[in-house]
């Protein structure tokens, strides 16, 4: 059964008929066309799916894409052209916090909430925020110290 | 113009530094292209119906309804398939005694575990093909499920294949010296057993592949998510019957792979046998479940260890006996018989022992496959040897860094060889050892921890010496017939804007494989990494070669690199030697441009070269022929592996109320060799650190006795994040390898061989003062309360 639903993507508004069952972020990857949302366990643990609905931070595979219908969702692709995750973007480049890349559209993500939510630099408090986001390739550390340089204006 | 031994000698302003990898932002953006990214013309998905059972007889499948649900475009049983490629058997010639039985891609007959493909079903989407998989019927017949190891070989145990006569695929005995000796007087004997449970690699992408059939020029392409392109080509020329030349294997950018994605899944196989038959592109992605059930397990040993030491702390004797389950068959084209034989041939090979004995045993099960996994075999062979010296030295109230001081072998003692016959050079055992134990500040620490004690918090701090394989020769997997090359190539060509494009057989699956590639190239051809690009993982378009696994990428290939951009240096000097009427040999190439190599003087840029070459060949002489390009392949030779060492240390602090366990920090002195690029290793090392913690607190696939598979999702089967993780300390000793010019050896597996060690022996000296000890892994709170008699 399909169902038509109109949002608006990274300011672009977009009209598709999906099928009910379908979640966001297949939607947006499949349909939409914008892959920079990876899909690692389709159970909400991983965090590879992060984007932001509205403005909060949610995961795309829990979350159908008729229920996205009316809202504003942001991918990592706007994020990105929009130069809200540039910052965080050059931190991980600087810090190689991120190998594989898989995790790292969804922890870039996070890790703007986290900024932009006015969290602090303080180690334990970033470490805590991004235990929703796993990362089999770095050990955290990388990661940690590139949010740390961001909030720190140490940006490169 | 310096010789290539000579490279180092002189300053370089790429090789060494921690420079930031070129596609790291691609992937921060978003733009990364992994599998499941790839979208064709006329694409279909598959789905697996797959065994709910672990061992069944197939009664019979019945899926016409499937074949008349909406979307779907095929649908082919184990039986169907059988007939449209030919089997594999997953053993070499140089594993002796090793045996399995025919595997095809999906079960025929008989199921062998749950989670073996039973049925496949391609569709216009994922969903309509796994809603025709639920209207397969299925009729199975359950059997007896050999589940546990340990009983595996008992006589009253079912035999799982026809014609076997127990459920032994592989068995391996080591003597070297005497073992039966006794230590002497005021010595000791300490004997433990150890368990290790289940591991699998999560990688955050699961496998997938996109197949791709042309009937018009008979090529398959594959699009594949794993380590290396060329074995797989052959894999399916061989089983597809297609010429290799025909078949095309593509690993763009890989989500994580740690040794999980270098096997021959029958999933994966069965897209391309879909591909062709359907003439479409078939794609498959694995979801969670499914990667829990059908990814390869990995370690899942029982070792029984025996060491004896004299009054000095000096080991005498080390004997193990090591059991292991390796699910129904043996992995292709690998085989699962690899980590029982390291785990023989690297237990106790960091010290100096001249009495061992040790006994592996490989048994069938009806689990997932088993088969190699980052660091293989090194997480049980060093937990088992450091942990029988922690226990030693604490009988004799020895310390633990004293223990290793006697027993490790001097450094300047190489080469020579392990009890069990390794071959090692250049290490640097005492080195890293004295660096561990000045960076983590040992004596604050011990002050601490006593000091804590006091307040009734129990703190521990462990430690191991270890050695790792790394940069295989062919005496690994070639010399036993498997399609798997132990060289690497490399191309370097100079383009016509003065950059340089280089193609490598070694893979990148995010180690910084194409950065440092171009840091090896424009180091030593004289020009900037920036203005190096990179091609990696085409079977078409780079050099023969085995891909990046066992450590081998940067020691292998970066060799490879690195000739060819000496040999392309020399070349292009030549040809400026004509073009300025110099002698070539007092040219050099820096910073992108020829200058006097005395002096530095500018010369010539190297595009101004390149242009008159392509464009305006007219000018140079008529006997000039330039070769603007050049390859070479590198290999090693004199040794089967190139080991290389570390040591590491954690502390730990256990709660003996609820018996968690807390890492405080984590200490690691590597030595690879030449150290590329630090930043890149760095954050290796530690994500290895990372993965050896899981092994030894969290990670455990649980079954039942059945041999169903508990905890197949991410919210039941513990991975590290990162509020549980320390911070991690990382430093080097840098002892080149005389096998190369580069002199690099691997680090990519040193962190996940070491770290369970250390977190053992971290927890054991918590635990001691309350007279308790745990050896068993991962070290879970029951675990914990169990030794500490609370349970």
């Amino acid at each position: 059964m399909n169902r038509e639903i109109t949002l608006t993507v990274n300011g672009e508004t977009l009209t598709h008929s999906v099928p009910v069952r379908m979640n966001l972020v297949d939607f947006l990857r499949h349909e939409a066309g914008l892959t920079g949302s990876h899909v690692g366990c389709e159970h909400g643990v991983c965090g590879a799916c992060t984007l932001m609905v509205d403005g909060a931070t949610v995961r795309g595979c829990l979350m159908l894409a008729v229920q996205a219908d009316g809202t504003h969702v942001t991918t990592i692709e706007g994020l990105s052209d929009s130069g809200r995750s540039g910052a965080l973007a050059a931190a991980f480049t600087a810090r190689n916090a991120l190998q594989c890349g898989f995790c790292t559209p969804g922890m870039i993500a996070s890790a703007v909430g986290y900024i932009e939510g006015g969290g602090t630099a303080d180690r334990d408090a970033v470490r805590a925020h991004i235990s929703g986001n796993y990362c089999r390739c770095t050990g955290y550390q990388s990661i940690v110290d590139a949010i740390c340089d961001v909030i720190g204006g140490d940006t490169p | 113009m310096t010789g290539p031994a000579r490279i180092f000698d002189r300053p370089n302003d790429a090789i060494g530094k921690p420079l930031p990898r070129p596609d790291a932002a691609r992937l921060a953006t978003g733009r990364g292209r992994f599998v499941d990214d790839i979208q064709l013309p006329r694409m279909v998905h598959a789905a697996f119906l797959r065994s709910p059972h672990a061992h069944a007889r197939i009664v019979s499948i019945d899926a016409d309804a499937a074949r008349d649900m909406p979307g779907v475009v095929g649908v082919w049983t184990g039986a169907d398939m059988a007939d449209m490629i030919t089997p594999w058997v997953g053993t070499l010639t140089h594993m002796t005694g090793l045996r399995s039985v025919p595997q095809y891609p999906l079960a025929v007959d008989i199921t062998r575990w749950q989670g073996e493909p039973l049925a496949m079903v391609v569709a216009r989407s994922r969903a309509e093909a796994e809603d025709a998989c639920d209207a397969i019927l299925a009729e199975l017949d359950d059997l007896p499920a050999v589940t546990d190891t340990e009983t595996a070989l008992d006589a009253g145990t079912p035999v799982m294949h026809d014609g076997f006569d127990s459920n032994l695929a592989f068995e391996r005995v080591v003597e070297a010296g005497d073992t039966a000796a006794a230590p002497g007087a005021g010595g000791t004997v300490v004997e433990r057993t150890f368990r290790f449970g289940r591991h699998t690699g999560v990688t955050l992408e699961s496998r997938g592949t996109v197949c791709d059939f042309d009937p018009g020029d008979g090529r398959l392409t594959m699009h594949y998510s794993g380590q290396a392109p060329h074995m797989m080509q052959a894999i399916l020329s061989k089983h597809l019957d297609l010429p290799e030349a025909d078949v095309r294997v593509i690993s763009r950018d890989v989500g994580g792979s740690f040794g999980i994605k270098i096997h021959t899944y029958g999933d994966e196989i069965a897209c391309a046998v879909a591909a062709r038959a359907l003439r479409r592109p078939v794609k498959f992605v694995a979801d969670r479940m499914e990667s829990f059930m059908s990814d390869i397990h990995a370690r899942d040993h029982v070792v029984t260890g025996r060491m004896a030491v004299d009054a000095d702390g000096r080991i005498t004797a080390l004997e193990i006996d090591d059991m292991t389950g390796i699910g129904p068959f043996s992995m292709y084209p690998r085989t699962s018989a690899i980590e029982c034989n390291q785990v023989l041939n690297l237990t106790g090979a960091p010290y100096a022992i001249e009495n061992y004995r040790a006994r592996g045993r490989v048994v069938f099960q009806n689990k997932a496959m088993m088969c190699q996994y980052r660091a293989v075999g090194h997480p049980i062979a060093m937990a088992v040897c450091d942990g029988l010296l922690d226990d030693a030295g604490r009988a004799l109230g020895i310390d633990p860094v004293d223990m290793r001081r006697r027993n490790l072998p001097p450094d300047d003692s190489y080469p020579r060889a392990s009890a069990s016959g390794m071959k090692l050079d250049d290490l640097s055992q005492h080195a890293c050892l004295e660096k561990l134990v000045q960076i983590m500040d040992l004596p604050a620490r011990r002050a601490e921890q006593a000091a804590l004690r006091e307040a009734g918090v129990h703190r521990g701090i462990g430690f191991v010496s270890m050695v790792e394989v790394t940069n295989p020769s062919p005496m690994f997997y070639g010399i036993g017939g498997a399609p798997i090359a132990s060289q690497d190539g490399a191309v370097v060509r100079l383009d016509a804007g003065g950059s340089l494009h280089v193609a490598s057989s070694i893979t990148e699956q995010g180690q910084g494989t194409n950065a440092i590639l171009a840091q090896i190239a424009g180091g030593v051809f004289g020009i900037s990494p920036g203005n190096v690009r990179v091609t990696t993982g085409d079977t078409d378009t780079v050099p023969y070669g085995g891909g990046t696994w066992a450590s081998r990428g940067a020691g292998i290939g970066g060799e490879a690199m690195l000739q060819a951009a000496h040999a392309l240096k020399g070349q292009v000097l030549d040809v400026a030697a004509v073009l300025l009427q110099a002698d070539a040999e007092t040219l050099d190439i820096r910073n992108g441009r020829v200058v006097d190599a005395d002096g530095g003087a500018e010369r010539m840029e190297l595009a101004d070269l390149a242009r008159l070459v392509y464009y305006r060949g007219n000018e140079l002489p008529n006997d000039l022929r330039p070769e603007l390009i050049a390859t070479r392949h590198h290999r090693v030779t004199d040794f089967p592996f190139v080991f290389t060492n570390g040591a590491m240390a954690a502390e730990v602090e256990v709660d003996t109320d609820t018996g968690f366990v807390k890492v405080i920090h984590v200490w690691a002195v590597e030595d690879c060799g030449r150290v590329i690029n630090p930043l890149l290793v760095d954050e290796q090392v530690r994500g290895g650190v990372v993965q050896g913690i899981g092994g030894a607190l969290y990670e455990e696939c649980l079954y039942d006795a059945e041999g169903q598979m508990l905890n197949t999702t991410m919210a039941d089967y513990m991975v590290p994040m990162a509020a549980e993780m320390p911070d991690i300390t990382v430093a080097h000793v840098e002892t080149p390898t005389r096998t190369s010019v580069l002199g690099a050896k691997g680090a990519g597996e040193a962190g996940t061989g070491g770290a369970p060690a250390a977190l053992l022996n971290a927890v054991n000296d918590a635990l001691a003062p309350m007279g308790a000890s745990i050896w068993q892994m991962p070290m879970t709170p029951e675990r914990i309360l169990t030794a500490l008699g609370r349970l």
